[in-house]
């Protein structure tokens, strides 16, 4: 039997003013278990505080109701009081007499009454509550990065700058992800290899910083502090540490007719190749699709001119396995397929480009050597016309687009125009937009510098279609301020198509049971405070996987994500919420229902003998929940049908005896 | 709260993220509702097992409330979604056997929802009270 | 009326015996009257032989039975699985009750099983049932053999067969037959119609003859936990034999709502209560609000399936829009 104290607060005349304080006292002092009652002006005080040490020491207290304010607001400050009294502090309960009483009843009457319910409630809790330890884990230091680009590499930096050991993965052979393919970047036009390569030096010179290019995460088990995950090193065909990259073999290769991704497919690589000269690691890579040999067994031609001996083309697909104690997931995001929008002539007309097109068609390290050429015939483009919110933004189309607004699509035409204005001022620029939105610093002052100082003609209306004709492209489209349909004939049409997460994303969403919304977006934890975070706890956002974002903001999210994970790291032991799930094994029968509604992966099954009345043994399958991967929902006690499982702190009896205290 | 001169008595569970938090601000704003209404906090409202409700009922509750976070927004991710299929399944078959449905109900109030808080218990409350004494799912040895 | 024959089953099973793929064999036997039959377990071809019983009375579903027997044994346990049988059978194999690897199936082509009960109230005196291609024979004590239509006799979950496919077996004896869209829920539609007061009404004067003698638990092959939360004192719902109309409701609606997704209507229920309370109309309740409010969905169809009350889509109905939506909605 428990030996509890109860005591009720006035909160000044807060509670008091509408609830009979003493009443509540008197009236609780008969309730079974209850030894000690008492009320006081201020319980979270020092003196009201010092009260309930005393009273615990002086009859013996093993448990605590504090009639009170909110749980939310003290109930921490009564568990410390109870821990500092010698107490465990998940002795405490609070029975909510202000927020939930008080402050919204009249009557002085109708009040004491419902806060000695609600007192009786906390009681018969108390009564069948147990001290309960919140659950300790190791901290494996050393952390995972999923995904290459600037997000992944300054996570990285970040992480590794504190001391701690950190892995990227990334799928592509070399890391710098879409940013590496960019032109210029906004506001302040400086190259974006310039302030990206060397960071990706830095993180592959880093001693903490080990990167698994060309890999991919395959597997992932264990929990915050104690991932264990697989990692597949695809084959290369070439051997990582023993390349130059000399790229003699890249020069060789008669296999040349193979579509240059990094260019999105407007000029042609070979079959070995290393994606861009600032490429990390500059290590070459064989595309299996497109290699003669590996797919008939003839030429051989990169081994023979390979003085390193690099090339291997007996390799096979590695599989690595590394413990970690945080996941970073920074995959990434892609342009939608523009396929669909078929008003738009995109696979009709070479001249009808996307913007990441548009950004290597201007790099002088493009296949046009930086020079703008109309794609179909090299030409120089007179005309252009960019179209905004291609995908973005769209509802009736819901099928072809995205409802969400890409966010990055305004700065970066606005750039555009404002290159093309700067290197061809003979050009000119229309631009179709729906808004133009800029928040931002130094946003809105860089749009309006493309308006005012370039004379870029922005107009607000949509483009309905574009159709080609001979060399022209006729542009139709609504001026919706003028009222009036306009046809321009242009010789390039841009598409600022929206941006979706990396297809990559949803089978790891799965591996790591982090959620994502309709949108295939990673889920923080809090959208407001907790936004780098993930619901699942060890593995934090960084960069567009958790939505659309320019540089600044993934850089400045990758930041927050790497201090996330120091803060873990940082960590020797993990303590957890002590308010979890266990199952009572004999009672478990195993099937598996359970598993399936744990959002956290935190239920497995193991295999145990049980002596039976009978002196035999015999092998059941049996649910374990793992306490450091838990979270206390509670959604797997309703699922169990025999009551096996159960939750700590909001136990099914509990419960039951709070509806009983209420309903008697 | 009185109908026909009837007091109901009302079991709500609340989720301690969301609609604990709303009945919180519908206190800090001083929004009444009926004292009929007692709240059990519950660290989700998929925590809530259908025997609760009928332990409640059996007791002599008048009405059972159901208050988690809007679907979408559930701290535990997916949590509400269970109760929303749960107690769409439960209380159909309560209907099914004949009690009257509006003695059950399943309500999204997101923690900055104090006026909602208030509204739909004055609401409930209202509703049930009319109702009368629950006289089909209770167990009279308790009513003593 | 059963198209497969005694002698096909008892040979089989005979075989099985004989080569060494199972060492015992689910079956029935004749009970305490000759048209009352029983499950019983066989371990040789002589005892097959002399009590072995197959028919249209052989209601009795085995695959609970395996929760107990298939890991008990050192080889194989044979087990005949009707139409019905066999969901339940995959419904226990998604929820790990026991390992396929013990069990051997041989699927049965059934005709539709018969309701003693229904031709015990309309034959005074029954001693005897037999069957005949097309009809079914009542021998009774004071008139003689009385003749009946089959269709008059069947088991009502047989009048409204929903499957008369076996969905799980290693082999069949007879035709396998196809899933069937029948008429099972029209009684519930119906109760559905009803006012809400009537439905009270109807409820209560079923449930209050509940007897609690936990027949509907204990034959239901969904029902097989290690311990029941009604025999459970630290479960808060122990209850043991219900003393008010209340807990009579407890009972039977925490059963169907433990049940519900995984119940995969095979009647046993309704069969072994000795009330006569038509416990199927409670989980077809399930049934039809799940079909209706998440998509069709037959526990058992296939092994490892995710039952829709553990499940769940971002757009699913909200209760209140949903309770009720009968006729009353």
């Amino acid at each position: 039997m428990q030996r509890i104290g109860v005591f009720v607060c006035h909160c000044g005349t807060n509670i008091a003013g509408t609830v009979d304080v003493k009443a509540v006292a008197d009236a609780i002092k008969n309730e079974p278990g209850v030894v000690f009652s008492a009320e006081y002006q201020y319980m979270c005080s020092q003196a009201g505080q010092e009260l309930i040490k005393n009273a615990v020491a002086e009859n013996r207290l093993t448990g605590i109701v504090v009639c009170s304010c909110s749980p939310r607001m003290h109930e921490a400050t009564f568990r410390k009081t109870a821990a500092a009294a010698g107490l465990n502090p998940y002795m405490v309960e609070i029975a909510n007499i202000r927020e939930q009483c008080s402050w919204v009843h009249k009557d002085m009457l109708t009040g004491t009454q419902k806060a000695i319910i609600l007192a009786k409630a906390a009681v018969a809790k108390v009564n069948l509550n147990t001290p309960l330890t919140p659950g300790e884990s190791p901290v494996t230091k050393r952390a995972l990065v999923i995904g290459g680009g600037i997000a992944g590499i300054q996570t990285a930096l970040d992480i590794a700058d504190a001391g701690f050991k950190v892995d990227i993965v990334e799928k592509n052979p070399t890391i710098g992800g879409k940013m590496a393919q960019l032109d210029k970047t906004f506001p302040t036009l400086d190259c974006a290899a310039c302030i990206l390569t060397p960071k990706m030096v830095d993180a592959a010179q880093n001693e903490n910083i080990k990167i698994y290019s060309y890999s991919e995460v395959t597997e992932v088990g264990g929990f915050v502090g104690n991932f264990e995950v697989t990692i597949k090193r695809k084959a290369r065909y070439v051997k990582e540490d023993v390349c130059t990259g000399c790229g003699i073999c890249t020069e060789k290769c008669p296999q040349k007719k193979v579509p240059n991704e990094f260019n999105l497919g407007m000029d042609n690589r070979h079959a070995i190749y290393i994606p861009f000269a600032q490429a990390v690691p500059k290590v070459a890579t064989i595309d299996p699709r497109y290699c003669v040999k590996l797919k008939t067994g003839k030429c051989g031609l990169c081994e023979k001119v390979c003085t390193a001996g690099a090339i291997d083309y007996n390799a096979k697909d590695e599989y690595v396995k590394e413990k970690y104690g945080a996941i970073v997931v920074a995959t990434g995001y892609n342009p939608i397929s523009v396929d669909k929008f078929d008003e738009f002539a995109y696979s009709q007309s070479k001249d009808v480009i996307t913007s990441l097109e548009l950004e290597r068609l201007m790099n002088a390290a493009g296949p046009t050597g930086g020079t703008l050429l109309r794609p179909s015939d090299g030409e120089h483009p007179h005309t252009i016309v960019f179209v905004q919110c291609v995908g973005s933004r769209c509802d009736a189309c819901a099928q072809k687009g995205k409802e969400y607004c890409s966010k990055i699509c305004c700065m970066y035409t606005a750039k555009h125009a404002m290159l093309i204005r700067d290197k061809y001022p003979d050009t000119d620029v229309y631009v179709f937009y729906i808004d133009v939105r800029t928040p931002g610093k130094n946003f809105d002052e860089f749009y309006r510098r493309a308006v005012e100082e370039y004379g870029v003609h922005y107009i607000k209306g949509m483009v309905g279609k574009v159709s080609p004709e001979g060399k022209k492209l006729k542009v139709q489209g609504s001026d919706l301020i003028y009222g009036k349909q306009l046809h321009i004939d242009a010789d390039l049409v841009v598409l600022a198509a929206a941006i979706e997460p990396d297809k990559s994303a949803r089978p790891l969403a799965t591996m790591l049971t982090a959620s994502m919304d309709t949108n295939d977006f990673f889920t923080e934890a809090h959208p407001k405070l907790r936004p780098v975070e993930s619901p699942t706890a060890g593995v934090f956002l960084s960069g567009t996987c958790q939505g659309p974002k320019d540089i600044p903001e993934t850089v400045s999210q990758a930041g927050a994500a790497a201090s996330k994970v120091i803060g873990l790291l940082v960590k020797d032991k993990l303590k957890g919420n002590p308010c979890v799930a266990h199952s009572n094994e004999l009672m478990c029968n195993g099937c598996s229902t359970c598993e399936k509604v744990c959002p956290y992966g935190a239920i497995s099954y193991v295999d145990k003998e049980f002596r039976m009345p009978d002196r035999t043994t015999k092998v059941r399958r049996v649910a374990v929940v793992n306490e450091a991967v838990c979270q206390g929902c509670g959604a797997c006690t309703v699922a169990c049908m025999s009551g096996a499982m159960d939750l700590k702190g909001f136990l099914n009896k509990q419960i039951m005896a709070e509806v009983d205290a209420i309903c008697k | 709260m009185q109908v026909n001169g009837y007091k109901p008595l009302i079991v709500a569970f609340c989720c301690n993220w969301c609609s604990y938090a709303g009945a919180d601000l519908a206190g800090n704003n001083r929004l009444a509702y009926p004292a009929d209404v007692k709240i059990i906090r519950v660290p989700c409202s998929c925590r809530v097992n259908p025997m609760f409700i009928l332990r409640a009922f059996q007791r002599g509750a008048d009405g059972v409330i159901i208050c988690g976070c809007h679907p979408g927004d559930c701290h535990y991710t997916s949590g509400n979604y269970y109760t929303r299929r749960r107690m769409a399944l439960l209380f159909s078959m309560l209907d099914y056997l004949g009690i009257e449905k509006e003695r059950t109900r399943v309500e999204w109030v997101s923690a900055a929802e104090g006026a909602k808080f208030a509204a739909t218990m004055n609401d409930f409350a209202e509703k049930v009270a009319a109702l009368g004494e629950n006289k089909r799912l209770e167990d009279l040895r308790c009513k003593k | 009326m059963q198209k497969i024959k005694r002698e096909a089953l008892i040979s089989r099973a005979s075989e099985l015996l004989k080569n060494g793929t199972v060492d015992r064999v689910f079956g029935w036997k004749r009970g305490e009257f000759d048209y009352d039959i029983t499950p019983a377990l066989f371990h040789s071809a002589d005892e097959l032989e002399k009590d072995f019983v197959w028919g249209s009375l052989c209601g009795a579903n085995f695959s609970k039975y395996l929760v107990k027997e298939a890991a008990a044994g050192e080889g194989k346990v044979l087990v005949f699985l009707k139409p019905c049988d066999s969901y339940s059978f995959n419904q226990l194999l998604t929820e790990h009750r026991f390992p396929r690897d013990k069990v051997y199936a041989v699927g049965v082509e059934c005709a539709g099983m018969l309701d003693a009960a229904k031709i015990k109230a309309a034959a005074d005196g029954l001693s005897a049932i037999r069957e005949t291609e097309n009809s079914v024979i009542a021998e009774t004590l004071y008139d003689g053999d009385i003749e009946f239509k089959p269709d008059d006799v069947l088991a009502e979950r047989c009048l409204n067969c929903k499957s008369k496919k076996v969905v799980a077996f290693d082999e069949m004896l007879g035709e396998n037959g196809e899933a069937d869209a029948s008429a099972r829920f029209d009684e519930v539609e119906k109760l559905e119609k009803m006012t809400p007061d009537e439905r009270y009404a109807f409820w209560q004067n079923e449930l209050s003859r509940c007897i609690r003698c936990n027949a509907c638990r204990d034959v239901c092959p969904a029902c097989t936990c290690e311990k029941c939360v009604f025999d459970n004192p630290e479960s808060g719902a122990e209850n043991k034999a219900a003393a008010d109309s209340f807990e009579e409701k407890m009972f039977h609606i925490i059963r169907a709502f433990h049940v519900a997704g995984r119940c995969t209507d095979c009647g046993e229920c309704s069969r072994v209560c000795p009330q006569h309370i038509p416990l199927h109309l409670l989980n077809r309740k399930f049934i039809k609000d799940i079909d209706a409010f998440y998509g069709d969905y037959q526990a058992g169809e296939e092994v490892g399936m995710r039952a829709p009350v553990v499940n769940y889509t971002q757009n699913d109905p909200e209760p209140g829009d949903v309770v009720g939506g009968g006729a009353n909605g």
